[in-house]
This record gives C-alpha cells, sequence and structure tokens, in this order.
C-alpha cells in the first residue's frame, strides 16, 4: 500500500527513513557489482556489505511503518514510494562509475555511518539504538575495507591512482550534504533520539585526510558543492533510473513474494 | 491437573537449542550464541528469543521458521519467535563445543574480541585490526594471510595457508 507522504510521517519515523533509506539505496547500488566486479572477491564483497546495509534498512523501514501506524511493511515504503518520498542523501544514490568511484563512494559512507552509528547506539529509541549498536561492528569492515583499496589504488600504478583521484574528487560535493542538519534532525537531537550530523564534520574529516594522505591523495581544495537537498526528496538524475530498476518487480507484480 | 498441555520446558529448550544453523549446518543455534531464550509461561505458550549474527544475514528466517517447528513438534501450540537485536551478537558467544565443530569442518574459529566490544562500542575505534591470522584448520599452521574480508557468508572471510597452500573461511571476529 501507498501511504501519506514522508514528509507528513511523525519525526521518529522520518528519521527512521532517513536512516534506512541510506542503508537500502547504497545497498541497492552494490548490488549492480554482483557479477561484475573486477575479482570475484570483490564481486563477494560488495554483495556482502550491500546484504548488510540492507539488514539495516528492513528494520528501519520496518520501524517507521510501526510508528506511522497505518499498516505499511518495510516492502510498502522500499517498493511503493516515489522519488520525492525517499529521503537518502544524494550521495549514496551517485552511480557506481568504476571500481575506484565505488570505493570511494564507500569510504565517504562508510566512515559517516561509523561516526554516526557510534553515537546512535545511545539512542533513547530502542530500535535505532539496536540497529546502529550492532551494525557498527560491521560498518568498521566496511570503511576497513574501502580504506584498504583506496591505499591500494592511490599507491598503485599511475593508471589506478589517477582512477582514485578521480573517484574521490568526482564524489566530494556530496560530502558536505553528510553534515547539514535540520529543523526535525535538532528536535529529535532534544529529546535524545537523533544524532546532530553537524557534530560529525571534523571527526569525519580528520579520518578520511588520513586514509587520503596514505594513499597519497588529496581532497579537492577547491570544489563545487552540490545542492543538496536528499533529506528533503531532493535527488539526482540518476536517481529515477535507480528506483525503476529496484521498484519494477515489485510494481508489476504487486504482493508478490520469495 | 489442570486441562492445559504440560510443556516440559528443559524439552522445549533443547529442542530448540538443536536447530542448525542453515548456511553452517555442523552448529547449532546455541553453539553460535543466536539463541537467547526459551521460556514457557504457566498457560503453556512458549517465547523464544534469537539474535541475528549481521544485520542482513539471510538465514535468520530460516532459523526463526524452523525454531517454530522444532518447539512445535514438543507438543508447543503457542510459539512466538523474537528476534532481538540488543545487546548485539558476539562471536564471544559461540561455544567451546561449536568452535571444536567449526575446526572439525575446516573453518577456523573467530579470536576473542574480549571486554572492549562487551561492555560498550564506543570504547573501539577506528578500522579493525585483522593482523593477527589464524592457524590453518587442515594443517595447523600458524603462518596464513587474508585473502579477502568478505567470504562465503556474511559472517566469514577468507585466508590462505601460507605452510600448505590451502584456501580457508575464517569466522570472522565480531
Amino acid at each position: 500500500m501507498s501511504g501519506a507522504p514522508t514528509a507528513q510521517l511523525p519525526p521518529v519515523a522520518q528519521y527512521a527513513l532517513r536512516l534506512g533509506d541510506d542503508a537500502l539505496i547504497l545497498a541497492q547500488r552494490l548490488g549492480e557489482w554482483a557479477a561484475n566486479a573486477p575479482e570475484l572477491e570483490e564481486d563477494v564483497a560488495l554483495t556482502n556489505i550491500a546484504l548488510d546495509l540492507l539488514g539495516q534498512a528492513r528494520v528501519l523501514l520496518t520501524l517507521a511503518g510501526k510508528i506511522e501506524a497505518a499498516g505499511r511493511t518495510e516492502d510498502d515504503f522500499a517498493f511503493l514510494r516515489d522519488e520525492r518520498d525517499f529521503v537518502n542523501i544524494q550521495l549514496v544514490e551517485q552511480p557506481n562509475g568504476d571500481f575506484a568511484q565505488t570505493i570511494a563512494r564507500q569510504l565517504f559512507f562508510s566512515a559517516y555511518q561509523r561516526l554516526l552509528y557510534e553515537r546512535l547506539a545511545d539512542s533513547v529509541d530502542p530500535t535505532i539504538a539496536g540497529v546502529a549498536g550492532k551494525a557498527i561492528k560491521e560498518v568498521d569492515y566496511h570503511e576497513d575495507h574501502a580504506a584498504g583499496w583506496t591505499r591500494r589504488l592511490g599507491n598503485g600504478t599511475e593508471e589506478s591512482h589517477r582512477r582514485m583521484r578521480e573517484g574521490v574528487d568526482r564524489l566530494w560535493p556530496y560530502v558536505d550534504e553528510l553534515f547539514r542538519t535540520d529543523e526535525l534532525e535538532q528536535r529529535l537531537v532534544g529529546e535524545g533520539i537523533a544524532v546532530d550530523a553537524s557534530g560529525l564534520r571534523e571527526e569525519w574529516h580528520k579520518r578520511v585526510t588520513t586514509v587520503l594522505d596514505e594513499a597519497t591523495l588529496t581532497a579537492p581544495e577547491s570544489s563545487w558543492t552540490a545542492p543538496g537537498g536528499g533529506r528533503q526528496g531532493v535527488h539526482t538524475e540518476a536517481f529515477g533510473y535507480l528506483l525503476a530498476e529496484m521498484q519494477h518487480l515489485h510494481r508489476s507484480h504487486q504482493g508478490a513474494r520469495w | 491437573m489442570n486441562d492445559a498441555v504440560l510443556i516440559d520446558e528443559q524439552a522445549v529448550h533443547r529442542a530448540a537449542a538443536a536447530v542448525p544453523d542453515p548456511e553452517l549446518p555442523m552448529v547449532t543455534i546455541e553453539d553460535l550464541g543466536i539463541l537467547r531464550d526459551v521460556t514457557v509461561s504457566a498457560d503453556g505458550r512458549v517465547a523464544v528469543t534469537i539474535t541475528p549474527t549481521y544485520s542482513g544475514c539471510p538465514a535468520m528466517e530460516a532459523i526463526a521458521a524452523d525454531v517454530r517447528e522444532a518447539v512445535e513438534t514438543r507438543g508447543a501450540t503457542a510459539v512466538e519467535v523474537r528476534t532481538e537485536l540488543s545487546p548485539a551478537w558476539t562471536t564471544d558467544w559461540i561455544t567451546e563445543e561449536g568452535r571444536r565443530k567449526l575446526v572439525e569442518a575446516g573453518i577456523a574459529p573467530p579470536a576473542p574480541v574480549g571486554d572492549h566490544n562487551r561492555s560498550g562500542l564506543q570504547a573501539r575505534s577506528g578500522p579493525v585490526q585483522v593482523a593477527i591470522s589464524p592457524r590453518c584448520p587442515r594443517c595447523g599452521s600458524p603462518r596464513s594471510r587474508l585473502v579477502s574480508r568478505f567470504g562465503s557468508t556474511a559472517c566469514k572471510a577468507i585466508y590462505a595457508c601460507g605452510a600448505c597452500g590451502e584456501p580457508f573461511d575464517y569466522f570472522k571476529a565480531i
């Protein structure tokens, strides 16, 4: 069933969807690597990361449905919402590009998620705290994997260095959005449920810059900043295509189950 | 005697505990520490609590269904299988028996995670340390190298032995 627009849901449900959509959409992107990765181990690794993220998303989307109390399930949220009702940050919807670009996206996102979940593990909402406390251990592996490849590609050949640098440059404009906060988030921070994303910025930069340094790479000094708006349902061109693929089966065969 | 069906709590617990992990059938959910609690209330209702190893572990639904079936064969009709995320599962909950079975099946058991994991995740910072290499479950050599942090299931990494050359699964410590 389709339901109320995301912006009209209770605040905690909206917040659960923000966290859940980040995980869901990145899982979908990473799933595109199945049978396409440069080597078998990476095929397995990227889809394993996708599976962890999908597991997080399922609990969070279910939570949103429970709070809304209108009977929507995780599937309803994943497959029957339209583009403007998804509230993920734009970084996670960016196309995979080449392997280096995928790794840059993963490094940026996992470092963010690591810092966010570390704090959300103390949320007064038991489900959000439970997801965060559990997932943090998985995210450690994701971040470590992305950092390892960033170093390997950065320190590898001229070609791998160039590609890693281009991946970082291509996605850097979407980093700023990770640390923007808004009224909804601030309200939930006050209630002890959410984390103020703007407070993660400094530590994130320290963490990511360390890896880039080790990879003989640098963050672009002057770069345009994407206008963002993912949390308000504004998305980039690539997102519609992603949704079409993700939702096609479910919408064509309503109620289909494994 | 009242009319309620008498349910033997110990038998119910044994039945639930004996359910194998569908992806690692050599070990049970009790061996892995997935089974957290079994209670039988006075009116015969059975509540089983399980916890996922990884957030996206696809075996959880099969485990829940298998637990239900196993408990129902012990005469229980009102069975609830709950999934709880907190406290988060850790490989430190894998029993000695479970570790022994893993080695026998050619899977190197996880290194201890220790108190810093159990007492609060905030204590952890930085990427996971994977420097300690596991012992080869085939030849016992401590010389092994990481092939990939991610393996055939969410819970395993792939290593290769430096002595006998065989690749093997390592149960990742989390």
